[in-house]
C-alpha cells in the first residue's frame, strides 16, 4: 500500500531501535505513556515492544475511548437501546464494554435493535431510511471523532431529519491528561502524544506538559516507524536536558489543529462541568455535551436515561494501572475476577488495554534485555 | 541479562497459564451473535456444552467431520448449516457454499466425499425463480464436485421468521487409506501451510452488503478442496498431520485449535502469508486482521518438515493452489499459543477472534 509501506520498513525500523539503544542511559528505567489507543494498538500489532531495550516501558494511557466508557453510561446507552421502535447504532467495539447489567450485545440479543455503524453519517442514513422510527447514535471518542458527529448533527438539521437523536459520549484530551499529570504517585518519563486528536486540536494544548509539569512529549504518527521515532526524540530530549512539545507527525498534524473543525465543534457541542471516566472517576470540564441549539436532537434530553452512577468495582485497580503506578499483575483482581472473557475494568475491556495485553502477551516480552 | 520475574509475578502468570489450559466453560445466560462467529464465544458452545453432553471419543477428538466404522471400513460424516446474507456474492452463492462447505470438511478429515444430504429451510413469500436459481447451483456445484445429493428435506416456515433461505446439508465420506490426519498429531518442528491468499470470501461478502461503500474487484473464493486434497495425499500422505479449512473465525481461529488440542506453539510469519491486496486494504480500512476474515476454499496444512517443500509443491500444482504459502512452523513454547512474528520485526500474540465483527458469513 503506497503511503503506508513506507513508514513499515523494517529496515528502518531496525536503524531506529539500534539509535534508540545509544540513547538509553545505562541503569536508568525509562516509562514513556503512550497517551491513544491507536499507539497501543500499533505497538502491538506491530511487536514495537520487541525492538526497544527492556528498560524503556511503554504505559498504556487513557487514550481509548471504548474503554474510558463508564459503566453507568452503557447502562443508560442499553435503556436508550430497549425504548419502543428505537434503532440504536454504535461502533462495532463498544457492543462488548460491559455494563453493569451486561453489554450492548447481550441487549441486542435480547431483541433490543442495535446495529453496528462505521460513521455517524451512516446512522443518519439509517435515519432517512425510517423515517417512521427514532434512530439514535451512541457518539463516543475525542477530538477526533466529535467532528464528524458534530457535522452529522448539522447535516440532519439541516436536512430537517427529526427521527435523528444522538447520546453524547464525547470527551476531551488535556483533562485526563492533567488528572493523570496531577496525581502525586505518578511515575512517568514523558509522553507520546495523540496524533489523530491533535490533527484536531493541534500541538499547542500539549505545551502545558513541558511547561508545568516537566514532561517531554512527542505528537506521534501510528505507524510502527512514526512510533519508534517518537520513542527516539523523547530520549534525545532526555539525554539534552530538553523538555518541550516536539510534532513527530508534521505530515499531517499542524501546530493549530483545524480550525474549521474546532469551529464546528463549538456549534454543536458544550462542555460538561464534568464527566464520568471508567477507572479514572469524575473529571471536570473533560465531557461534551449537545449544545442548546441541539437540544431537540440530544437522546438524553428527549428520552431521558436513568442517569444511574454505577461505581468502579472496588476492587479494580485500573487508576493506578493508568498512572503507572502498579503492574497489571499487581492488580488484585487480574487473571481471577477480570480476564478478558469477563472483564471488570477498563484495562481489561478492549484488547489493547494495558492489562488484556498483559493477559495475553505478559510471559513473552521477557526476551527483551535490559542494558 | 533478562529481567527478573519476581515470585508473586511468576505466581500470577501461571495462575493464568492454568486457566487458559482448561476446556473452556459455557457460562452465557443467552446466545449473542458472537456464538456463531466461530472465535472464543463459539468455542466455549462447543466445549462447555455440546461436546460434553454428546460424550463419545469420536466427537472429543473435535475434528471437522465423525468417523464412524461401518462394516471393516472407516465411514466420515459431517453436516454444516448455510445462512449467508447475502445469498447471492460476488463469485458464489448459498447453494455453491452449502455444497462445497460440507466436502470441504469432510476432505479436511481425509475422506473422499461419496453422497450429500439437503435440507431447505424457506421463507414463505421466497419468488420461486430464486429457489430455482439456488437449487441449479447446488446441482452444479455437487456435480462439479462429484458428490450426489442423495436424499433431501424442505421445510416453510412463515414470512420474517427465516431470511429468504437457509440450507444444511450433511456430507458422507470414506476415509482413504493414505491419511492419517488429527488436530492432536502436530509436533514441534512441523512446517505450517496455507493454500492460498486468504481472507478473499469474508471480504467479499462485506463488500458484497455495500454497507461500507468500498468497492474493490473481490470475489470469494468458494470450492471444492478434494481435489487438492487427493493431490497431497499423493504427495505426502503419511506426513501430513492435519487440514482444516479456515472458514468462520479464519486462519487464525483454525491455528489456535490446534496449537491447543496439540499443545504445541505456532510462529506464523506476517510477511510470509498471502494476502491479495485489495483485501488487505479492505482489512487495514475496517480495523480487521485478514487472519480473522473468512475463506471458503482455503485451507491451513501442517505437516512434518522433510515434506513440507513436496507438500508446498502439491498444493500449488492443484488448481485454486497457485498461490499456497509456508507460512511458519510449530514449536514447543509457549504451548497452546500462537505467536505472530511481524513483518515489522516484532512479536505479537495472534489470539482467535473475540466478538463477532460480521455475522451470517456462511
Amino acid at each position: 500500500m503506497k503511503y503506508v509501506d513506507e513508514f513499515r520498513d523494517p529496515a528502518l525500523g531496525e536503524v531506529l531501535a539500534g539509535e534508540i539503544l545509544g540513547l538509553v542511559e545505562p541503569g536508568r528505567h525509562y516509562k514513556f505513556m503512550e497517551v491513544c489507543g491507536g499507539h497501543t494498538h500499533s505497538i502491538y500489532k506491530y511487536g514495537i515492544d520487541d525492538l526497544l531495550p527492556a528498560n524503556v516501558e511503554l504505559v498504556h494511557g487513557p487514550g481509548c475511548p471504548v474503554c474510558v466508557i463508564p459503566m453507568g453510561r452503557v447502562d443508560d446507552g442499553i435503556s436508550l437501546a430497549h425504548q419502543p421502535d428505537v434503532i440504536f447504532t454504535c461502533f462495532g467495539d463498544m457492543l462488548r464494554v460491559p455494563g453493569s447489567d451486561g453489554t450492548l450485545l447481550d441487549a441486542k440479543a435480547e431483541g433490543a435493535d442495535i446495529r453496528m455503524v462505521y460513521s455517524p453519517l451512516d446512522a443518519l442514513r439509517l435515519a432517512k431510511a425510517n423515517p417512521d422510527r427514532p434512530v439514535i447514535f451512541f457518539a463516543i471518542g475525542f477530538e477526533t471523532t466529535a467532528p464528524s458527529t458534530a457535522l452529522t448533527l448539522k447535516r440532519a438539521k439541516a436536512e430537517g431529519v427529526s427521527n435523528f437523536f444522538c447520546m453524547c459520549n464525547h470527551v476531551t484530551i488535556v483533562p485526563p491528561l492533567r488528572a493523570l499529570l496531577d496525581s502525586p504517585d505518578l511515575r512517568l518519563d514523558g509522553f507520546i502524544g495523540p496524533g489523530h486528536v491533535s490533527t484536531v486540536v493541534g500541538v499547542r494544548p500539549f505545551e502545558f506538559i513541558p511547561a508545568e509539569y516537566g514532561k517531554p512529549i512527542s505528537v506521534a504518527g501510528f505507524e510502527p516507524l512514526d512510533v519508534l521515532h517518537a520513542i527516539h526524540m523523547i530520549l534525545t530530549q532526555l539525554k539534552e536536558g530538553r523538555c518541550e512539545v516536539e510534532n513527530q507527525y508534521a505530515r499531517v498534524v499542524p501546530y493549530d489543529g483545524n480550525p474549521r473543525a474546532l469551529q464546528v465543534m463549538s456549534e454543536v457541542f458544550e462542555l460538561r462541568p464534568h464527566f464520568e471516566w471508567r477507572g479514572m472517576g469524575f473529571i471536570s470540564q473533560s465531557g461534551l455535551k449537545l449544545s442548546e441549539a441541539y437540544a431537540d436532537m440530544d437522546a438524553e434530553i428527549q428520552y431521558g436515561v436513568p442517569g444511574i452512577r454505577v461505581a468502579d468495582p472496588k476492587a479494580c485497580q485500573c487508576g493506578e494501572v493508568l498512572k503507572g503506578v502498579i503492574k497489571p499483575w499487581e492488580c488484585k483482581v487480574f487473571g481471577s475476577g477480570c480476564t478478558p472473557e469477563r472483564p471488570i475494568g477498563t484495562c481489561m475491556v478492549s484488547s489493547e488495554g494495558a492489562c488484556a495485553a498483559y493477559y495475553n502477551y505478559g510471559r513473552f516480552a521477557r526476551e527483551r534485555e535490559v542494558v | 541479562v533478562a529481567s527478573e520475574v519476581s515470585e508473586r509475578e511468576q505466581k500470577v502468570l501461571n495462575i493464568i497459564e492454568t486457566a487458559r489450559a482448561k476446556r473452556s466453560k459455557f457460562r452465557d445466560t443467552q446466545i449473542t451473535m458472537a456464538h456463531g462467529a466461530g472465535g472464543k464465544a463459539t468455542q466455549s458452545l462447543i466445549e462447555g456444552l455440546l461436546v460434553p453432553s454428546f460424550a463419545n471419543d469420536t466427537l472429543e477428538a473435535m475434528a471437522d467431520a465423525g468417523t464412524v466404522a461401518v462394516l471393516g471400513g472407516n465411514v466420515a460424516m459431517t453436516t454444516d448449516s448455510f445462512v449467508v446474507n447475502p445469498i447471492t456474492f460476488p463469485g458464489g452463492t448459498i447453494g455453491e457454499l452449502a455444497v462445497n462447505g460440507t466436502v470441504n470438511d469432510l476432505a479436511m478429515a481425509g475422506a473422499k466425499p461419496l453422497a450429500l444430504t439437503l435440507s431447505l429451510i424457506l421463507e414463505e413469500g421466497l419468488p420461486a425463480e430464486i429457489l430455482k436459481e439456488q437449487v441449479a447451483a447446488v446441482a452444479k456445484a455437487s456435480a462439479e464436485a462429484g458428490v450426489p445429493i442423495v436424499a433431501g428435506d424442505t421445510k416453510v416456515v412463515p414470512r420474517g421468521m427465516c431470511d429468504q433461505m437457509y440450507m444444511c446439508t450433511t456430507g458422507m465420506g470414506v476415509l482413504d487409506d493414505r491419511a492419517s490426519l488429527s488436530p492432536a498429531a502436530l509436533r514441534p518442528g512441523d512446517k505450517i501451510l496455507v493454500s492460498g491468499r486468504i481472507g478473499d470470501h469474508g471480504t467479499a461478502i462485506m463488500l458484497a452488503r455495500g454497507e461500507f461503500e468500498l468497492d474493490a474487484d473481490i470475489t470469494s473464493d468458494t470450492m471444492c478442496l478434494w481435489p487438492m486434497v487427493d493431490t497431497l495425499l499423493d504427495q505426502a500422505g503419511p506426513s501430513l498431520r492435519c487440514l482444516r479449512d479456515a472458514t468462520r473465525g479464519g486462519v487464525a481461529s483454525v491455528l489456535n485449535e490446534l496449537a491447543r488440542a496439540s499443545r504445541v506453539a505456532m510462529v506464523i510469519n506476517e510477511a510470509a502469508v498471502p494476502v491479495h491486496p485489495a483485501v488487505a486494504g479492505a482489512a487495514e480500512i475496517l480495523g480487521i486482521d485478514p487472519m480473522h476474515v473468512a475463506n471458503e476454499g482455503k485451507m491451513v496444512v501442517i505437516v512434518a518438515p522433510e515434506a513440507a517443500d513436496a507438500a508446498l509443491a502439491a498444493l500449488r500444482s492443484a488448481p485454486g493452489g497457485e498461490a499456497a504459502a509456508i507460512i511458519g512452523d510449530c514449536r514447543t513454547e509457549p504451548e497452546g499459543m500462537v505467536l505472530m512474528a511481524t513483518a515489522f520485526g516484532g512479536k505479537r500474540v495472534m489470539d482467535q477472534l473475540v466478538g463477532d465483527p460480521l455475522p451470517r458469513i456462511c
